[in-house]
């Protein structure tokens, strides 16, 4: 029988206003690979933090290789074997391939670094676990999936016992995670231990030995994947009515098509200019309706967003506004159409922190309350009056600074910018990331009223309750596609789960 | 009544905001008590007016240059845009190149007066700042780098144009720009307060102001929200040329001369009150105000210091020191 290499009992961890982890027990063999599953908010990163020394617990022991042992700092669970490979690399664009996988540790003769040692190690690593690395070329030139493998490269050349992978599939094709999947049995083979996450639950059957799924910061199911389904993974991971987490919306009865969206493709990421971020998408949205946009993180959801909001090209398509088709290149455009974006990342992408209340949420509508490119001052604070009170904008005054508010009085600026425009469809990314429950039903609420007003509205989010809970009708995407599309009564967590992480192709 | 009590409590604040950071002040009002202590000749009204007409020059370039560093850019090239601009005037005040020696009555019949000299300087600096911003915007060359060329191609053309000499000797309508008074105030102190007033309305009251906050305290979201990032940036460098431009015709009329090697040196001045003046370097926050306060600082400083004789190279090292501790104050203003 195998060893247990990690053994945590009743792990805490509490979170200013949230318990994202409560009496978690959680083991791992050595020479498993070990799936780690939950929906997003469920404690998974919270876990792994612990795991790899970056958060330590309030409450529980970790057991590494039979002695109990605190994990203060990262590097404490490096030294003893525990290499985290986070969704976001950690690689040095600059630098070559070998210079990343070394860095930090090069080999030394003298106080020169041995630049014949660290390629020749290079290749080592990459012939025994047959990874496609030249060890000369400069990570910038790499595809993703190849700085993927420095990141492998780079876990395996310290000799790690236990690597943590979060989600390594997401920016993988099929074929690379297969090539992924092949490293990962070797591994298996060397006796070292993998903590897999992925939300691709056909993967899990394909790779994982055991399964633990996390539900609310609870253990909500262990097993061994032999006797595992979909449908059964599915089930430990949702275990609950999205009513019990959302009062659903009042139905409303959207009007005629406002948009129809044509065959829209976007080819090419920044980091690699064959991606196919958009596959022809085609859907149509009616007037006063909320259409809701499920997919997992790279599924596509916001660069369908962006792009018909003019914030990233378009390869092709065509988009129908009221009958007319519209040429959008540009935010600018796509306002003058009467479209708005509320984006998924508040402070990167839509606060002037610096800058009052006031300033940020009437700057789009500056035209409107400007009188020979002087602001109407007095016009421009009726305007912010009037949403601080039928938005219930919670602030000390207009001049505060907007960094000061809570996250949700944040959103509720953003979508008063928009409002005061008076769009006739609203695109919104992640509505309620990061603001707390109350505020999250008071934007739900706000949301339904727009859409009463006759303002179509796409949101898009990654928490399943909340795109069941508002919209009138739901589309699923995955690998820039669309793969379904199911209407308010007849959805629910399960049938969505399956049309993100299978696909029309794999369902059939 | 309470409407009155409303529309007061409601008054636009964009002015306290801008007066909001003190520190500057403190200085500067620090600073001129110690020199007052130490060297009572400083708070004689002849010598203040020096300090304020000295620092008029390169405060008009700090003005516009406040538009551009709101931004998150910078202009090296103002002193070199500077110099080409007061050779543009002269050259126009003299009637051509040719007459550029000629002195006097000669000179006064050929030229074609002070008026259009002034705006041919100021055609110059639009001309180059929209060079430069549109390089910046559409050949997405870092500002930094841009500014820097800039440096040297404007400084390689006025040294061309202008031939090896200063063009020297213009009539007394030019001279008056740099030279004259209304009352006791110095003709380019007024300008200087005068379109530091303008610029400070423009930043604070017109929707092209607001923009130009957005687009330095967030370029993305500016850019999400709908706001024209690139008319902006371009507008920005247009309006520190002009500023350029207009400092150069009156610098020429101050010393009743041109050359090609005036400026040298000013965008470290410039820069210098623009950021001591409490104007963020990433952009986004900062104020005319500030401008004005950090350029009569500077001012205050070096005439103290030539008061009390102390030697021009003490007075370079003493200035390089503060710009850096006024930066390093910012940020621990910001850290808390």
């Amino acid at each position: 029988m195998s060893r247990t290499l990690l053994r945590m009992t009743g792990i805490a961890k509490q979170f200013p206003g949230v318990q994202a982890l409560a009496g978690v027990a959680f083991d791992v063999e050595e020479g498993e690979v070990h799936g780690l599953l939950g929906e997003n908010g469920a404690g998974k990163s919270t876990l792994l933090k612990i795991i790899s020394g970056a958060l330590q617990p309030d409450a529980g022991t970790i057991e590494f290789d039979g002695s109990t042992l605190a994990l203060t700092t990262p590097e404490a669970a490096l030294a003893l074997g525990i290499v985290t490979i986070y969704q976001e690399f950690n690689l040095v664009p600059s630098l070559t391939v070998a210079e990343n996988v070394f860095l930090g540790r090069e080999p030394v003769t003298g106080p020169f670094v041995s630049w014949k040692t660290m390629r020749r190690d290079t290749r080592a690593l990459a012939v025994r676990y047959g990874l496609d690395l030249p060890a000369n070329r400069l990570v910038r030139n790499l595809s993703v999936a190849q700085q993927q493998m420095v990141e492998i490269a780079r876990a395996l050349s310290v000799r790690s016992r236990l690597i943590i992978m979060d989600e390594p599939t997401s920016a993988l094709s099929d074929t690379e995670s297969q090539r992924l999947f092949a490293i990962m049995r070797d591994l298996r083979r060397d006796g070292i231990s993998t903590i897999f996450v992925t939300h691709r639950l056909s993967e899990v059957l394909q790779i994982c030995d055991r399964v633990t799924v996390l539900r609310d910061g609870r253990i909500s199911g262990k097993a061994a994947t032999a006797g595992l389904t979909v449908d059964s993974i599915i089930r430990m991971m949702v275990g609950r009515s999205a009513a019990e987490l959302f009062e659903p919306l009042p139905a409303r009865s959207p009007g005629s098509a406002i948009l129809t969206v044509r065959g829209l493709s976007r080819r090419g990421a920044v980091d690699d200019p064959r991606a196919v971020l958009l596959d022809e998408i085609n859907f149509e949205l009616r007037r006063g309706e909320i259409l809701g946009i499920a997919g997992l993180i790279g599924s596509g959801r916001t660069e369908l967003a962006r792009c018909l909001f003019g914030a990233d090209p378009k390869t092709a398509g065509d988009t129908i506004i009221a009958d007319e088709v519209v040429a959008i290149t540009t935010p600018e455009h796509a306002i003058s159409h009467g479209i708005g974006l509320v984006p998924e990342d508040r402070k990167q992408q839509a606060l002037f922190l610096d800058l009052a209340v006031r300033e940020n949420l009437s700057i789009a509508a500056l035209s409107k309350l400007s009188r020979f490119g002087f602001v109407k001052l007095r016009a421009e604070q009726a305007l912010v009056r009037n949403y601080r009170e039928s938005l219930n904008i919670r602030m000390a005054s207009d001049e505060q600074s907007v960094k000061n508010l809570s996250g949700g009085n944040q959103q509720k600026v953003v979508l008063a910018r928009w409002l005061a425009l008076g769009p006739r469809i609203l695109i919104v990314d992640e509505p309620t990331r990061g603001i707390d429950v109350g505020a999250k039903a008071e934007v739900h609420q706000l949301l339904h009223r727009m859409a009463t007003s006759g303002i179509a509205i796409i949101a898009i989010s990654s928490e399943l309750p909340e795109v069941l809970a508002i919209s009138d009708r739901i589309l699923t995407m995955r690998a820039g596609r669309i793969t379904g599309e199911v209407s308010r009564a007849s959805a629910s967590e399960e049938i969505l789960m399956h049309l993100m992480t299978m696909g029309k192709a794999e369902a059939a | 009544m309470t409407k009155v009590e409303k529309t007061r409590s409601l008054a636009p604040r964009p002015f306290i905001r801008s007066m909001g950071r003190f520190a500057p002040v403190i200085f500067l009002v620090a600073l001129m008590v110690t020199f007052a202590i130490l060297e009572p000749r400083f708070l004689s009204s002849i010598n203040l007016f020096n300090v304020m007409r000295q620092i008029s020059i390169t405060g008009l370039v700090a003005i516009g240059m406040t538009f551009v560093i709101l931004t998150a850019g910078i202009d090296l090239s103002v002193g070199s845009l500077l110099a080409l601009a007061g050779l543009a005037a002269a050259i126009v005040a003299k009637g051509g190149v040719e007459s550029r020696f000629s002195v006097g009555a000669a000179a006064e019949a050929a030229g074609y007066g002070w008026l259009l000299a002034m705006l041919v300087a100021m055609a110059v600096g639009l001309l180059g700042g929209w060079l430069q911003g549109t390089a910046i915007t559409r050949l997405k060359v870092p500002p930094f780098v841009v500014t820097l060329g800039g440096l040297s191609v404007f400084r390689g053309a006025a040294l061309l144009i202008a031939g090896g000499g200063p063009i020297s000797g213009f009539e007394p309508d030019y001279v008056w720009w740099g030279q004259g008074r209304i009352g006791p105030f110095p003709v380019p102190v007024i300008l200087f307060l005068l379109f530091a007033a303008i610029a400070h309305v423009v930043l604070t009251y017109t929707r092209f102001g607001r923009n130009v906050y957005a687009v330095g305290g967030n370029v993305e979201a500016a850019r999400l929200a709908g706001l024209p990032v690139r008319r902006v940036l371009v507008s920005v460098y247009v309006i520190v040329g002009l500023f350029a431009g207009l400092a150069g015709f009156v610098l020429s009329a101050r010393l009743n001369s041109s050359e090609a090697v005036a400026g040298i040196g000013y965008e470290l001045t410039v820069i210098a009150a623009v950021v001591i003046g409490g104007t963020s370097l990433f952009g986004g926050t900062g104020s005319v105000v500030g401008t004005v306060i950090g350029s009569i600082l500077i001012g205050v400083l070096i005439n103290g210091l030539v008061l009390m004789n102390v030697s021009s190279y003490v007075q370079q090292i003493i200035i390089g020191v503060i710009i850096v501790l006024a930066v390093a104050f910012d940020q621990f203003a910001k850290s808390r």
